[in-house]
């Protein structure tokens, strides 16, 4: 299956099916939705999924890094909900202005990013241990902070949660789904045109011949930790936004959407194979599924959860087709 | 009539555009050690796989008779049962569990699906007694060396009742004490009835405990030698395993040879996993500009071991020596600093360490000169393009376009893009570790007229090669290297197969310590 034949002789690479599959499966939901109810089908309900999940979407770019030098960070969720502790803390305690708060969230989620991503590369740890320990110490340190939610009320927070950026046709985003678009543009822009993109690809791809040919394989990997970092701690400021509060269980399992969307999105979890775009896909159909179910409105949340889980089985399993096919 | 154990008859194995074996006969005595020889690639393992069910009976042509029966073994299961035991080179022992349980893994001594304990240690206990292995059953496999490690496995072979034990190049990984324990060992289960097959390169070892031996060359059986009655030495195997015609396969090259380019000195590794075992040990060479300078040796002597040390330390530990480039001396601690310092590595194993496989042929070819095709991170794509759809018409690689993923290819255009990739960074010296494994013969004078080509334009090519019409066709000089030494270095006109087998096969009785 290196290529898929289409009518006319045209073809695709195969490593783009999964990204086409995922495609196509919005463009179904969103049709058949578009049928199935009325005032379904217009191009806001496609923004709102953007502006719900722009803080999932920022989380997944920086997994999807991970993701593809065949690592997993699972750390992500409670690093989001450290970030929106620490912001809400620092602006309603001491009164900082955000201008330093937000930075200096920044800061440690990067920090803690690298810090494990260190300890991955330095003593050959797998990433499943090392992150998952991230991920207690992230959960508890918002416990150390205060266990009761904390409001903002920061101006500037404010003004981001209700601003309203109209575009044509009463269509609107927030400044989040801005903030989430130049993350996914520089992250794509990064994977494809530089060297560390590359060496992201090579490492997920066989990390041994990578290291043969020269790559700072070690390097490449303290890097997509620390970007993962980056990325949740962004995503929990842009939750802040949209919560406009930091509390402790803030994204539980976040960590789990996240690998979700990115593996959803066809990127392959040993690494080595996929695309930014595919990620978005992968978030919007996760937010799509959510939408659907708010219409149909009898059903519980919980089906998401049955929806998600069935999707995911179908995509490991087109994966595992997909790959066994190629090395024969 | 002769008693004989094992008859395979007419055993021919196909593999897609390779005949591994044709028409192989082995005939073995019940009783009897047997050896079977051949060069690297002559289709030894793949005969015993055919044996032990790993080539399931259909996929092979041939018949076999064991112990009487006609056999169609469907898997090692089966052949288990009839009482073939093969013991591998790379040992299949769970390291973590303990001696008893890897003796009794898959066979447990058990009630009602429950181990019984005392019973597994017990029974353990006396099938160690057997192999001379003195340790407590309950000892973690990895606390033992490899040597008696070996002793474990040949101790679950008998647990399993065997009457055929088959041993894949024995003593390849031990010292000299555990091979003479090992061949007594075999010895005295040939006294108490057990046949023997073992597969080694070691010629000396195979004299002093073979009843009989069999070579094989090319996938055919050459020969089956009576060592009693034939008064068969060394020299009469070696001839056995080369005896073949040197045929037009090589392009002509009239060589330019220029300045020394690279000298190693004094070179010793020690292994990593077993820690005092020296796999390279004080070997010196020469390599000089034009020059296409082979290394011979056989599997285990430490060929790959020197090339991938020397290449930004990229095997061994505790390694001493030193490295001239261009008669200066040099540290090369990374692959970056190797390739820095002009050098180049192509790995024998090219899907698993050479290539990335689910990439395409443009990324695989810029991937270890980036640092050429980019200015402060950003890759020039376009650049990186026309470099590819360079390479990709200058050396004759056959794929659609530079979008084609790597995996798909066959074997000798894979490895036309690993030395694309290599020539891309300049390199003054290339290591190529069996350019030509796995690559037909067509493409395999491709691959040569490449490596005169670049010895041509000034650089020096060491060749690691098994096959030695390979080295005597393609190369100035050849190094021997046997048990990690270098025996001895011959010139194109002093070197003949004979005599490079017999440096090979050298023993060199003071390499331990």
């Amino acid at each position: 299956m290196t290529t898929l034949s289409l009518g006319g002789g045209r073809t695709i690479p195969a490593k783009y099916v999964p990204v086409l599959v995922t495609a196509c499966l919005f463009v179904a939901m969103f049709v058949a939705g578009g049928i199935r109810y009325e005032g379904f089908a217009t191009g806001q309900i496609v923004l709102n999924v953007f502006i719900d999940n722009a803080f999932l979407l920022i989380v997944a770019v920086g997994m999807t890094f991970v993701i593809l030098t065949g690592g997993i960070d699972l750390s992500v969720g409670s690093v989001v909900a450290l970030s929106t502790m620490i912001a809400a803390s620092l602006m309603t305690g001491p009164g900082w202005p955000p201008y330093v708060v937000v930075p200096l969230v920044l800061l440690v989620g990067s920090a803690l990013g690298l810090v494990m991503g260190y300890l991955i590369h330095a003593f050959d740890i797998q990433p499943f241990i090392v992150t998952l320990a991230g991920m207690f110490l992230a959960r508890g340190l918002c416990y150390t902070i205060g266990t009761e939610s904390i409001p903002i009320t920061d101006p500037t927070f404010t003004a981001f949660a209700q601003t309203r950026i109209d575009l044509i046709a009463d269509m609107w985003i927030s400044p989040s789904v801005i903030i989430a678009a130049v993350v996914v543009l520089v992250a794509a822009y990064v994977l494809h045109y530089t060297r560390l993109g590359r060496a992201v690809y090579a490492t997920g791809g066989s990390e041994q011949s990578a290291l043969l040919m020269g790559l700072p394989v070690g390097r490449t990997k303290v890097a997509v930790y620390t970007i993962s970092g980056f990325c949740s701690a962004l995503g929990g400021v842009v939750l802040s936004f949209y919560m406009l509060s930091g509390y402790g269980l803030h994204a539980v399992g976040m960590e789990l959407d996240a690998i979700a969307a990115v593996v959803i999105g066809g990127t392959l979890l040993t690494g080595g194979t996929g695309f930014l775009l595919g990620t978005v896909l992968g978030v919007l159909v996760l937010g799509l599924i959510q939408t659907v179910l708010s219409f149909e409105g009898t059903l519980s949340s919980w089906w998401t959860k049955i929806v998600i889980g069935m999707l995911l089985f179908a995509f490991i399993l087109l994966q595992r087709l997909f790959s066994a096919r190629t090395r024969s | 009539m002769t008693d004989h154990i094992l008859r395979m008859t007419g055993i021919t194995k196909t593999f897609p555009g390779v005949k591994a074996l044709q028409d192989v006969n082995l005939s073995v005595r019940r009783g009897e050690i047997h050896a079977i020889c051949g060069e690297n690639g002559a289709g030894k393992s793949t005969l015993m796989k055919v044996l032990s069910g790993v080539y399931p009976h259909g996929t092979y042509e041939g018949d076999i008779h064991f112990d009487g029966e006609r056999c169609a073994f469907g898997g090692i299961r089966d052949s288990e049962h009839a009482g073939i035991v093969i013991i591998h080179q790379e040992l299949a022992l769970s390291p973590q569990l303990s001696i008893a349980e890897n003796v009794f893994l898959g066979n447990e001594r058990a009630k009602r699906g429950v181990i019984d304990w005392n019973r597994t240690n017990y029974e353990a206990g006396l099938l160690m007694k057997r192999v001379g292995l003195r340790e407590n059953p309950t000892t973690v496999v990895s606390d033992i060396g490899v040597g008696k490690q070996q002793l474990v496995e040949i101790a679950k072979a008998l647990s399993k009742e065997v009457k055929l034990l088959i041993l894949d190049e024995p003593t390849a990984a031990l010292n000299d004490d555990d091979s003479a324990h090992l061949l007594d060992l075999l010895r005295g289960l040939r006294d108490e009835g057990i046949t023997c097959v073992i597969i080694s390169h070691k010629l000396n070892e195979v004299t002093a405990i073979a009843d009989s031996v069999t070579i094989i060359r090319d996938g055919r059986t050459i020969e089956t030698l009576d060592m009693a009655a034939d008064e068969v030495t060394e020299d009469r195997i070696i001839s056995g395993m080369v005896g073949r015609a040197l045929d037009n396969r090589f392009p002509p090259h009239e060589p330019k040879i220029g300045e020394e380019a690279l000298r190693i000195e004094d070179w010793t590794v020690h292994s990593p996993s077993q820690p005092g075992r020296k796999v390279v040990d004080g070997a010196s060479l020469t390599l000089r500009r034009g020059e296409i300078v082979g290394l011979a040796g056989l599997m285990g002597a430490g060929r790959t071991e020197l090339a991938m040390s020397v290449f930004g330390r990229t095997y061994g530990i505790n390694i001493s020596g030193k490295i001239f480039k261009n008669g200066r001396p040099v540290e090369i601690r990374t692959v970056q600093d190797a390739i820095r310092h002009g050098l180049a590595y192509a790995t024998e194993d090219r899907k698993r360490y050479g290539l990335n496989l689910i990439e395409d042929i443009k990324r695989n070819v810029s991937a270890a000169g980036l640092s050429g095709l980019s200015r402060r991170g950003w890759v020039n794509e376009h650049e990186e393009y026309a470099v590819a759809e360079r390479f990709h018409k200058s050396m004759n690689i056959k794929a659609p376009s530079v979008s084609s993923v790597v995996g798909k290819l066959s074997g000798g255009n894979q490895q036309k893009v690993v030395l694309s990739k290599w020539i891309l960074t300049e390199p003054d010296v290339l290591i190529l570790d069996e350019p030509t494994r796995g690559i037909d013969v067509g493409a395999k004078y491709e691959i040569y007229t490449i490596i005169n080509r670049l010895a041509d334009e000034g650089k020096a090519v060491l060749v690691i090669s098994s096959e030695l019409p390979e080295l005597l066709g393609l190369c100035d000089r050849v190094y021997a290297l046997s048990e990690g030494r270098i025996t001895g270095e011959l010139p194109r006109g002093e070197a003949t197969q004979e005599r490079l087998m017999q440096l090979m096969t050298q023993a060199t009785t003071t390499g331990q310590e």
